[in-house]
């Protein structure tokens, strides 16, 4: 089968209204509106779609979870804040196919009885958030948005927002924080954000893919989106590969598809002929697989299964010139730079755990830092509100699992061990 | 074992020195950003203005390059919120300035996969060819030079974002030029974002 969410992206007018209306945008919406709301979440559940955002937590279960009581506005927020290091597919669905997402924001809406939809995107990505305002003003003139649309009868207003910078404000409940115009820093839950939500109300936070691809269940059914993936891991998916392939780049496949086929199909494979040393499957926040794992599905469970998570299904592939204890300290700068303070073990942790890889990476290294480095991040794993404090650990536990030997090298010949023409690659 | 609180590998600010922002000149907002901002201020409840927080610092920035003390105090006023609140997301979020920058902020993606391809020679060039080190700006004020984390073109890298516009595949090799052609061509020096799907399906 051929792609769906991405099919025409790479027509030159593929954003505009109406190259959408040719390939059958807006056509989930209009079947939606002919429905019961809450029919639309049944076949949403019946499709068995899990969130693209990272957990793969079920999406109709999710919208299951808003109370039917009027008496509070319902919102619907569209997490468009795609900052985990590697990912990078919202990116092309808003900027190529912005109306797509809009008729997802907008079936949303209608599920839960929310008239209003915020898309939150990251600050970075103006150029996208510019594409998404002028796909929002052509929908609304034409009746697609906006007060009685497609002339059902029911409202709906979709906004932009633009975040400022902060990948905590990827985490669903530091999104809200940030929306309200405060510091992008998690909520203590339960209350969910499906009860006690944006401004106290209800609300759902749905990532940009999983509401694309809403419209395809809409128009071709449950069945057919079963039928795409495995068992449990139904539907299109993107896949974002980058570092040392060929072609690294944006592709969609079914979750039937295997790390290996992506890395050496889809994107080229290794750069330069070299060997596979790591690849990381699902974002900077899921663990590091050997190239031993690599012929299991890129699934969620498939993922699960081999170790790892699928996360945001952005694989990082590594080469055999990388040092995998430099790889982590990269990571760890990210973490601890982005660690947004609420929490101590993250917020201290991040900054001992930087200090400690240093060390070992330019050469300083003690034995005992390898067992301290351990015991930080298996101090702030679980311990922290969001799960953050879960994610900044996995490249440290990861690489210390399979590459424990690298780090004791660095320790005892004091330098990295590897050759330095290979390190002149990255330094 | 017990951590020495003067351990010798130090790397770089404590995250909890604040830096004082800026005071400035006297600062209020023109006719036309102000009304702009009070049709942003529509999109959220009457009740929840403070939602437009973030584009008011937005507008700040467009008008002064820089979030002053003096222009924190005036969006306070606009918004409905006193003015530490508005320096603790001033504070918080990466892209805005508490102090004044270069005309061309230079920001350098170092995470992974853009370090996997060569972003901190990309820097080192940089660093080098403006004569200030990251988180500096230089005498004259043209360039401001940043490490930043991944902007999520990761397919892409190096990625440099210069002020809003994207640079991508900066290879270290051409960095210099970059700044020779910023300096005479503007932001017409720069790529843009390309964006390349591939569907082999």
């Amino acid at each position: 089968m051929g792609p769906v969410l991405t099919p025409h992206v790479r027509e030159p007018d593929s954003f505009t209204l109406d190259a959408s209306l040719r390939h059958g945008v807006y056509e989930g919406l209009r079947k939606a509106l002919a429905m019961e709301p809450g029919k639309v979440i049944d076949l949403v559940k019946a499709s068995g779609l899990r969130g693209r955002g990272g957990a793969g937590f079920p999406t109709g279960m999710k919208w299951g979870f808003v109370p039917k009581d009027p008496a509070k506005p319902k919102y619907v927020c569209c997490n468009a804040d795609e900052s985990e290091p590697g990912t990078f597919k919202d990116h092309v669905l808003m900027e190529r196919n912005p109306h797509l997402v809009l008729e997802g924001v907008a079936i949303a809406c209608y599920a839960i009885g929310a008239k209003v939809g915020y898309i939150y995107i990251r600050g970075e990505f103006l150029h996208v958030a510019t594409v998404l305002e002028a796909a929002i003003a052509e929908a609304r003139a034409r009746g697609f948005l906006g007060a009685n649309i497609l002339g059902s009868g029911y409202d709906c207003e979709i906004y932009v927002h633009r975040g400022a910078g902060a990948y905590e404000a990827g985490e669903e409940s530091a999104l809200l924080e940030s929306l309200e115009g405060k510091r992008a820093q998690p909520r203590l839950r339960p209350p969910f954000p499906a009860v006690v939500g944006l401004y106290g109300c209800p609300t759902i936070i749905n990532n940009v893919e999983t509401l694309a691809n809403v419209p395809l269940i809409l128009v071709n059914g449950a069945e057919w989106f079963v039928a795409i993936g495995p068992e449990k891991n139904s539907g299109p998916k993107l896949f974002c590969i980058s570092g040392h392939v060929n072609t690294p780049g944006v592709y969609e496949a079914s979750m039937h598809t295997t790390l290996r086929q992506l890395i050496y199909h889809y994107a080229g494979g290794i750069r330069g002929g070299r060997e596979l040393k790591a690849v990381i499957p699902g974002g900077s926040s899921t663990p590091v697989l050997l190239p031993g794992a690599i012929d299991a599905p890129a699934s969620f469970d498939g993922m699960v299964k081999a170790g790892s998570m699928l996360g945001s299904a952005a694989l990082i592939v590594m080469d055999e010139t990388t040092c995998m204890v430099w790889a982590a300290e990269n990571l760890i700068h990210f973490y601890r730079h982005e660690s947004c303070g609420k929490c101590t073990p993250c917020r201290e942790g991040t900054d001992w755990m930087l200090k400690l890889l240093h060390k070992i990476e330019r050469g300083d290294g003690e034995m005992r830092d390898l067992d301290l480095l351990e015991s930080v991040a298996r101090n702030i794993n679980g311990k922290t509100l969001c799960p953050f404090g879960d994610a900044e650990v996995a490249p440290v536990l990861s690489t210390l699992q399979h590459f424990r030997h690298e780090y004791e090298a660095h320790i005892r010949e004091g330098r990295c061990p590897l050759p330095a023409e290979w390190r002149s690659g990255h330094r | 074992m017990t951590f020495h609180p003067n351990m010798p590998y130090d790397t770089g600010l404590h995250q909890s020195a604040r830096q004082l922002p800026e005071a400035g000149e006297p600062f209020a907002f023109t006719p036309e950003r102000r009304a702009r901002l009070e049709e942003i201020a529509t999109r959220y409840p009457p009740e929840r203005r403070r939602s437009a927080l973030l584009p008011a610092l937005y507008l700040v920035q467009q008008q002064q390059g820089y979030v002053s003390a003096r222009a924190m105090e005036h969006v306070a006023e606009v918004i409905g919120v006193t003015p530490a609140e508005v320096e603790d997301v001033v504070s918080y979020y990466t892209m805005f300035y508490a102090r004044p920058v270069g005309r061309y902020i230079l920001q350098v993606c170092r995470t992974l996969s853009c370090a996997l391809n060569g972003a901190e020679r990309v820097t080192d060039v940089l660093s080098r060819k403006l004569g200030i080190k990251p988180g500096d700006t230089d005498p004259t004020g043209t360039f401001t030079l940043l490490e930043v984390e991944c902007l999520g073109a990761c397919d892409r890298g190096p990625v440099v974002m210069v002020n809003d516009h994207w640079h991508e595949c900066l290879r270290p090799e051409d960095a210099e030029r970059l700044v020779d052609d910023l300096r005479t061509k503007g932001p017409g020096a720069l790529s843009g974002c390309h964006l390349c799907v591939e569907d082999k399906l």
